[in-house]
């Protein structure tokens, strides 16, 4: 078992029509360790997402390398993905959604019965996701990619367009199903307050070309982060530490 | 007045049926008319080419030959859908396959139907497998063409999904990409009956000795234009009830997710 680590030297888009080339990311290194909810946040257009597809390994056209977490045995480390829209198929019900991420060992577990109770949804196993409110999707797409038991899990802005008190409660949500089901993850976000409530460390990018800017060990107990003033006053000190933060974000 | 549903009131308001039976009224009411006027062997009356098409349901005749039809529009449908589909969401996938067989395909677009008939008769004898082949090529690069457009708008989203979650190609096949193609699969599954069958009455015509097709040609030499007029109104109740009872259902179970 290992930690997940990044060494991205160039990431860059080649220049399509009238855009210009684009150099995405440059020299961004990190090590996340086994377990850890790290948070990436930065300004719109850094990079964050294109960060995400390359350790998902749907972009592989980057120069540099990505080790994953290593799996427990000899298969290889598998990948929960929480994407920004939740991509769920809608011609499929909710729990054939959850099913098909599923290997063939994983199957008939109990794991989707498991995950739909934990998710507030275990009245909705056949229904279809275009019937579901855009907060109830989310649950699903965050069921989905825990249900796979992932190494390394994957969050992609995924409470971004909801009302405040739902992706408050999907946030306690995510805490309270990492907490039973412990795993690596990388979550991009724009939003400070909520990269303090979750994560352990918040690495900075900078704008474009993304690269590192600062590490920040969050060390606020996590049964403290229940306070909202705790939590704005991690936040305050962290701009005063970063005023790049108010200006981008 | 007005009327609480925004429409206006009247005859707007009668069910459908009832335009729908009004509509075969009229025209049965125009052929009437029509039949009054001319020659009886030109023009039969309804009530004439019903009594034929009765006699020919009895007889045996006319089922045996719309049966033989129908078979061999459901061959050569079956054969173009599965050549055409696979055909169609590769030059949709691959921009290279695209580029090459592009050309390939507005040639095929464009022979008529008539000349690839000939020819497979000519190069393959006047044999059942001849048949089928011709009605099939012809159909096959309409279905290409539908199935390239849906899977050029294929959602990479969801492929991207399948691919971070390993489904594997069958099951991204199976769950992702044929139901997203659905509807395309189903709007050259309509398109192509409705051509298939009008081929097939050609490829009859020309080179075999039973089908529709061929009982028309028969009917041609003797002038009969009472027993054209009943083949033509069997088969045309035929194919509207394989919409109705097939793909209409179809559609409708395909379509269950949608709100």
């Amino acid at each position: 078992m290992s930690d997940l680590e990044i060494d991205i030297r160039r990431k860059r888009y080649p220049a399509v029509g009238s855009a210009a080339m684009h150099v995405a990311l440059e020299d961004l290194r990190f090590t996340v360790r086994r377990g850890d909810l790290v948070c990436v946040i930065g300004p719109s257009g850094c990079g964050k997402t294109t960060l995400l597809n390359i350790v998902a390994g749907l972009d592989k056209d980057f120069e540099g390398q990505v080790r994953l977490p290593s799996a427990s045995g000899a298969r290889e480390p598998v990948i929960g993905y929480v994407f920004q829209n939740p991509r769920l198929l809608p011609w499929r019900t909710v729990a054939e959604n959850i099913e098909l991420a599923l290997r063939p060992e994983q199957a008939r577990t109990g794991i989707v019965e498991e995950l739909l109770a934990a998710t507030g949804l275990q009245d909705f196993p056949h229904t279809y996701p275009e019937r579901l409110s855009v907060g109830m999707m989310r649950r699903v797409a965050l069921a989905r990619a825990f249900a796979v038991q992932p190494d390394l899990l994957l969050m992609d802005e995924p409470f971004v367009s909801l009302d405040g008190p739902t992706a408050h409660r999907l946030r306690l949500l995510l805490l309270d199903i990492w907490s039973r089901r412990p795993t690596t993850v990388l979550f991009v976000t724009h939003d400070i307050r909520e990269a303090v409530l979750l994560a352990d460390r918040i690495l900075l990018l900078s704008a474009a070309p993304g690269t590192l800017e600062a590490d920040v060990p969050v060390d606020l107990d996590r049964s403290r982060r229940t306070d909202d003033r705790a939590i704005e006053a991690f936040r305050q000190r962290l701009i005063e530490e970063y005023p790049q933060l108010s200006r981008e974000l | 007045m007005r009327a609480s549903d925004g429409r206006r009131p009247g005859l707007g308001r009668l069910p459908l049926i009832l335009w729908q039976a009004a509509s075969v009224g009229a025209l049965l009411a125009l052929w009437q008319i029509g039949a009054l006027f001319a020659e009886d062997r030109l023009l039969p009356s309804p009530g004439a080419v019903f009594i034929t098409l009765i006699d020919a349901i009895a007889e045996g005749e006319l089922l045996w030959h719309v049966g033989i039809t129908l078979a061999r529009v459901a061959a050569s449908f079956a054969l173009a859908m599965l050549i055409g589909v696979p055909i169609g969401i590769a030059m949709g996938r691959s921009r290279s396959l695209d580029r090459f067989f592009d050309p390939w395909l507005i040639l095929f677009l464009n022979i008529p139907a008539l000349v690839v008939i000939v020819l497979c008769y000519v190069w393959f004898g006047l044999v059942e497998a001849a048949a089928i082949a011709a009605v099939a090529i012809n159909k096959i690069p309409n279905v290409v063409v539908t199935l390239r457009e849906g899977a050029r708008a294929l959602t990479t989203d969801y492929l991207e999904m399948a691919q971070v979650f390993r489904f594997g190609q069958v099951k991204t096949l199976r769950h992702v990409i044929l139901p997203e193609l659905l509807p395309f699969i189903l709007a050259a599954a309509r398109s192509g009956l409705a051509l298939i069958w009008k081929i097939v009455l050609v490829v009859e015509l020309l080179g075999r000795s039973s089908g529709v097709g061929f009982q028309i040609h028969l009917f041609f030499q003797f002038f009969d234009v009472a027993s054209i007029l009943a083949y033509t109104i069997a088969f045309i109740a035929v194919i509207q009830f394989i919409e109705l009872a097939i793909l209409q259902p179809l559609e409708r179970r395909a379509n269950r997710w949608r709100r």
